[in-house]
């Protein structure tokens, strides 16, 4: 269909700022409960990212500017989820990080994208709670991990929203996110860790899928959430934590043949429960639609 | 994606009145249709609103049956036949109506038959006929039933639907299937039932709107034409720009691919092909829901999609489980529940059984049914038998068509020119037609680019071209034998739990033992209602063995560090390790692959090595469980070239008996000037020994030496004629030239005869053979039924006569696998020169006089036929002549294969030559020449 293409073919990505109130989450703050996140580190992390994927991966890069107000704005996978040429801008779980969508839309707006809402708490799609983390989206299909972010009702929003595709429910366990323990290596390659639940999902994943796809499982959980991007010259660019804070992995990624592999860190978003792709949005404006 | 009523049902309303009357006027005409016109036609009405009460239905219909009754005593046909006919009427695809007479009594079949006819559909078994029950469900009509016990009392009205969606449509052979495959799609898509996002709706419009209005043209469309065509259910200003938009980059794509460009995109949806059935969750059974929504699933409203792979179930939009066919063990139906056992997984110790609530009793049944056809057509490589009635309660319902895989080889069969058709802006999308309707039609004047081959000029009579018997009976038990044989392989390999490592060998023999457990297995995955509780007592055996088995797990979730695709990359190298030596050999310098023989030699090797690899396939498409299911889905391009290739081969398998009888019948007719090379190549005669016959082997090598000094003596020659690369052009000098070589051959083979006499005394029959192969080489060019003025005229003296029908061949080839035995007889007859077969396939050539024709006769017409595929370009020339009061008539095909060394050449030219066979049955092939260069320059294989 006109929206079926490998896997990792990106021409932008989409990153917001660390702003100075990094890991102050408002409110709840069930999040970082104990943990001392290091800002000026994470803010470097960042920069360390958003270069790899400007200057190594060859991305036209749109950085957001960071929003004080809103602590965790940086998490910009959360709040839309792209495929083609569509965003669907989506409803975090947590009330107060709904307004990030606001600066998003308007990216996606000016990147051509077609802007689908999830609607209003009192629609159709009421009480409905997605968020990007939770949405594997292969190239091919999308699995939704229903989890405490994203509920069943998100996914069939969803699943209105990208009707090319199926889209399944994949159960996540404990209080992770999808993503947190899987993403995407390759165009047919899933990375996922091997904990337990992990391997639950990815069972069901298998069992749930017309495909099939390569596995590559690391020992380290947050190791498998990685950046994979089809660069421009058509080489492949993992983008995966580093030897320092995913000692175990790092061979793993070394099986993936002819990719360039971007060791970049994470270690304080980590902290917060986020991973390397929770900080950008990939999108294609070349799709080759058709 | 059957049951749901369409939407088109209200666009259709006007339409059927038009049609019915066009019926009706129709069936004035028709004496032998006494039908009461006036009293079907509310019925036909009826029929398009689903709504419609079961009780005015039953009125209308009994009021029909008995004025039909009345009428047709009063029928002058009366002492004629006492046959009650009943009007039918069929919704096709594009949104007409067809009506059609059968007996009262007549069954499914004898209707769907007709249909297919009235659409010239060759591949139909894609196809079904559906009606509607008296709750105005779809139902698919049972063909082995009466038409009249399906419908009971409701009206004689149906309709043509796709019932099975090919996973790979740029498999089905002809563009007129893709035709009506992409009608039934487009209301598929239209009706909501095939969801699609805006791109796609666009993209599948744009590809609409090239096929059925042809280039975009603002003179003579106008800017609206578009919303004159329906694409999406809510179509939007929006989205008609859009098409438009695309619509104009198409300039000059045939509506054939604009078709398969539809087709590309449209089968990658994941609704594509899903046929969806309500139901609901029958106790709290989380296997089937994601374990995410398994808190409280007790009635929770899901919905069943039954599709190739599987069984999908989706709660809304959402997909939340799927076991695919290897994964079910069993389905079967009760009351208003329908139950699927599951295969154990890894770590569970007993299959499980999941529950659905249907509806009602007849949706149950219906779902059941569906399945059952489902995974016979899509898993197996050849239908179950119905059980035998004492030994099941449940129902005897079985699929009885042929499976994708007999289709596929079948259709692989199919011989006629392109069926030139017209596609009918087709009525149904259109909400008004307007301007100049005129209807699109193949553009054959356009050169034919990559895949969408519709040949160029095709046009030319084809009544003169194909004489096709349909054998439909014959090919039929052939076909069933057929299966039955490769049925076994593919168990046999299928049962192998450690397939990947045994691919490329032979299968252990304790395979062996599994096979009747597979059969069981079967029977008992198909049966019904009341034993449908847990394991049939001797399945548990197998059952657990299979679980027990970790290799047999559909998917290994100890997953490895990266798993690769290997198993299709397997598949690849496999075939190309079989083919490689091959190839090899032949560029050695016996490229000449032994004229007609070359069948023969081709169908040792479809059961030799080949024959192994393709059950082996076989069964990876069939009986592997979900590791594999993405090849066995078809979704892979690679994969179902495979099975394509698998299914061709297997198709080749049951030719050589029969060609190569014909041949040797035509060599004996010419007094042995024509003889067939002998050239098995030795790994796969030793495979296929029982069946080749011993004493050719021996032959072998000498005959190669000879062929390939040959081959080189005469290259000059051959060179000349090649060097022609148009064929058109070609066919200027080629009849001329075609005469010269073949005197010079006659020459050529008798001395060669002797020669090789001289040599080897033995190998009598080789050396006879190789003659023939020598001037291969040198013709270049490979005549079917004639070339050489001499010899060839006494065979077509009789075919000539017989040539006419045109009739089209969906079926198998029709050499017949029981003439394979026959085939090892005559081999291993020490006939000298030549091995006669004197068993079935009679000759009218009585007379063979080699010296007569030198006369060239009068030439009444020539014809040349060009088609061309992505690889080979077929250049058909037809000439007909008369000689002393006979009429003769040549057909002389000449076959250019280019390709890389990937095409396997042999597989392409025993597929040609058997085509050839097909089209003119009635002919013999009296020579067979093959050239094949493997040079600097693409390799050409001609015959």
């Amino acid at each position: 269909m006109a929206n079926m293409c490998p896997y990792g073919r990106f021409t932008h990505a989409v990153v917001r700022g660390i702003p100075e109130t990094f890991g102050k989450t408002a409110g709840e703050g069930r999040e970082n409960g104990e943990v001392t996140v290091d800002q000026a580190k994470a803010q470097r992390q960042f920069g360390c990212l958003t270069g790899a994927l400007r200057q190594k991966v060859g991305l036209q890069l749109i950085e957001i500017p960071p929003d004080p107000e809103l602590p965790e704005s940086w998490r910009v996978e959360d709040v839309a989820v792209i495929q083609g040429d569509t965003a669907l801008i989506t409803r975090p779980f947590k009330q107060q990080r709904r307004s990030e969508a606001d600066a998003v839309r308007r990216v996606m707006s000016e990147l051509n994208l077609t802007v689908v809402e999830m609607g209003d708490e009192q629609g159709d799609s009421g009480g409905a709670t997605l968020e990007g983390s939770d949405v594997l989206f292969t190239g091919r299909e999308f699995f939704v991990g229903i989890s405490s972010h994203t509920n069943r009702r998100g996914a069939e929003v969803l699943a209105d929203t990208f009707r090319d595709f199926a889209v399944s429910t994949v159960p996540v366990c404990g209080g992770a996110r999808l993503k947190n323990f899987c993403s995407m290596g390759g165009p047919d390659t899933i990375i996922i860790s091997n904990g337990d639940g992990a391997k639950k999902t990815l069972r069901m994943m298998e069992q749930l899928t017309d495909h099939h796809y390569d596995v590559l499982t690391v020992p380290e959980e947050s190791a498998a959430n990685c950046i994979y991007v089809r660069g421009p010259s058509k080489r492949d660019f993992l983008l995966h934590r580093p030897a320092e804070e995913c000692p175990d992995s790092v061979s793993a990624f070394q099986k993936l043949p002819d990719y360039t592999l971007l060791p970049t860190a994470c270690s304080e978003a980590s902290k917060l429960g986020a991973s390397l792709s929770s900080l950008c949005l990939l999108v294609n404006r070349k799709h080759t639609y058709f | 994606m059957t049951t749901e009523s369409g939407a088109d049902s209200e666009a259709k309303q006007p339409q059927a009145k038009k049609e019915a009357e066009k019926g009706k006027s129709k069936a004035a005409a028709d004496p032998a249709s006494p039908q009461n016109q006036p009293e079907q036609l509310p019925a036909a009405v009826g029929h398009s609103t689903p709504a419609r009460k079961e009780q005015e239905q039953q009125e209308e219909d009994q009021e029909s049956h008995r004025s039909s009754t009345s009428r047709l005593s009063r029928s002058p046909l009366r002492g004629v036949k006492k046959v009650k006919m009943m009007q039918c009427k069929i919704a096709l695809l594009d949104g007409s109506d067809y009506s059609v007479n059968v007996e009262k009594r007549a069954k499914g079949q004898v209707l769907f038959d007709k249909v297919c006819e009235h659409l010239n559909l060759l591949e139909k078994d894609y196809f079904g006929i559906t009606y509607r029950d008296v709750e105005s469900q779809k139902n698919w009509l049972d063909p082995s039933k009466e038409l009249k016990k399906q419908i009971r009392n409701g009206p004689w009205n149906f309709s043509f639907n796709v019932k099975f969606y090919p996973p790979d449509p740029s498999q089905l052979r002809e563009d007129l299937t893709r035709y009506y495959l992409c009608l039934q799609l487009r209301d598929d898509v239209v009706s909501g039932r095939l969801p699609c996002s805006f791109a796609t709706h666009t993209l599948l419009g744009s590809y609409t709107v090239q096929s059925e209005l042809g280039d975009y043209d603002l003179d003579e469309l106008g800017s609206d034409y578009i919303s004159e065509i329906r694409f999406a259910p809510n179509q939007t200003k929006e989205l008609e720009e859009k098409v438009m938009e695309l619509h104009k980059t198409y300039k000059g794509m045939t509506p054939a691919e604009a078709e398969i460009h539809f087709l590309e995109n449209a089968k990658k949806l994941s609704m594509y092909g899903v046929d969806l059935h309500h139901a609901k969750l029958v106790g709290n059974l989380y296997e089937s829901l994601a374990p995410a929504e398994g808190e409280d699933s007790e009635g929770v409203e899901i919905m069943l999609g039954v599709c190739a792979s599987g069984l999908l179930i989706y709660r809304d939009r959402l997909r939340i489980n799927r076991f695919a066919w290897p994964k079910i063990l069993k389905i079967s139906y009760k009351r208003n529940n329908f139950y699927i056992k599951i295969r154990p997984g890894e770590f569970e110790q007993f299959e499980s059984t999941i529950g659905f609530k249907l509806p009602n009793h007849r949706a149950a049944k219906r779902l059941w049914k569906v399945c059952v056809e489902h995974h016979t057509f899509f898993r197996l490589v050849s239908p179950e038998a119905p059980p035998k009635k004492f030994l099941s309660l449940g129902s005897k319902f079985r699929y009885s068509g042929r499976t994708q895989a007999q289709t596929r080889r079948a259709s692989a069969q199919i011989a006629r020119p392109a069926p030139l058709f017209e596609r009918s802006s087709s009525k149904r999308y259109n909400m008004s037609r307007s301007l100049d309707g005129a209807p699109i039609t193949e553009n054959h004047e356009t050169p034919v680019k990559g895949s969408a081959a519709d040949g160029a000029p095709k046009v030319i009579a084809k009544e003169d071209i194909i004489t096709t018997v349909t054998t439909e009976k014959k090919a039929e038990e052939e076909n069933a034998e057929q299966e039955d044989a490769q049925e076994v392989a593919a168990e046999t390999a299928s049962t192998t739990p450690l397939r990947h490592d045994t691919k490329d060998s032979e299968p252990p023999p304790e395979v062996v033992k599994h096979q009747t457990n597979i059969s069981e297995l079967k029977r008992s995955f198909l049966e019904t209602g009341s034993n449908g509780g847990c394991g049939a007592p001797g399945l548990t055996e197998w059952e657990k063995r299979l679980s027990s088995s970790p290799l047999r797990s559909p998917r290994s979730d100890e997953a490895p560090m990266i798993e690769p695709l290997e198993l299709q990359d397997a598949k690849d190298e496999q075939t190309k390790q079989e083919v490689g030596p091959k190839d090899t050999v032949a560029a050695a310098g016996f490229l000449v692959k032994y004229v007609a023989d070359s069948v023969v030699t081709d169908g040792a090797r479809s059961s030799g090595p080949h024959g192994i690899s393709l059950s082996t396939t076989m069964d990876d498409d069939v009986f592997v469980d979900g590791t594999l299911r993405e090849e066995a889905g078809g979704k892979t391009p690679d994969s179902q070239e495979e099975e394509e290739e698998a299914s061709d081969k297997s198709a080749t398998k049951v030719s050589p008996g029969a060609v190569r009888q014909e041949v040797s019948q035509a060599i004996t007719d010419k007094k042995g000037t024509l003889i067939i090379f002998k050239q098995a190549e030795n790994k796969e005669d030793e495979e296929t020994s029982e069946k080749e016959g011993l004493a050719e082997t021996d032959g072998i090598e000498e005959q190669k030496r000879q062929a390939s000094r040959k081959a080189e003596i005469k290259n000059g020659d051959v060179s000349q004629t090649r060097g022609v690369d148009s064929p058109k052009k070609a066919m200027a000098s080629w009849i001329s030239e075609e005469k010269v070589e073949s005197s010079e051959f006659v020459g050529v083979f008798t001395q060669e005869v002797e020669e090789l006499k001289t040599l080897d005394e033995p190998q009598q029959k080789a050396e006879g053979i190789q003659p023939k192969s020598s001037p291969t080489h040198v013709t270049v060019s490979a005549s079917l039924a004639v070339s050489a003025p001499g010899w060839v005229s006494p065979s077509h003296k009789a075919s000539a006569d017989q040539e006419k029908a045109v009739v089209v061949t969906e079926n198998e080839a029709e050499s017949p696998k029981p003439k394979a035995p026959d085939g090892v007889e005559v081999t291993a007859k020490d006939v000298p020169v030549v091995h006669t077969e004197t068993k079935t396939i009679t000759y009218e050539s009585a007379e063979v006089d080699t010296n007569g024709d030198a006369d060239p006769g009068v030439l009444l017409s020539a014809q040349t036929i060009t088609s061309e595929t992505t690889s080979t370009t077929t250049t058909t020339h037809i000439t007909k002549t008369v000689k002393g009061g006979i009429s003769e008539t040549r057909i002389e095909k000449r076959i250019v294969i280019t390709g890389d060394a990937d095409i396997d050449h042999d597989e392409a030219l025993a597929q040609a030559i058997k085509e050839a066979k097909e089209q003119h049955p009635d002919m013999s092939v009296t020579k067979v020449v093959v050239h094949k260069e493997t040079e600097i320059t693409p390799e050409e294989g001609e015959d």
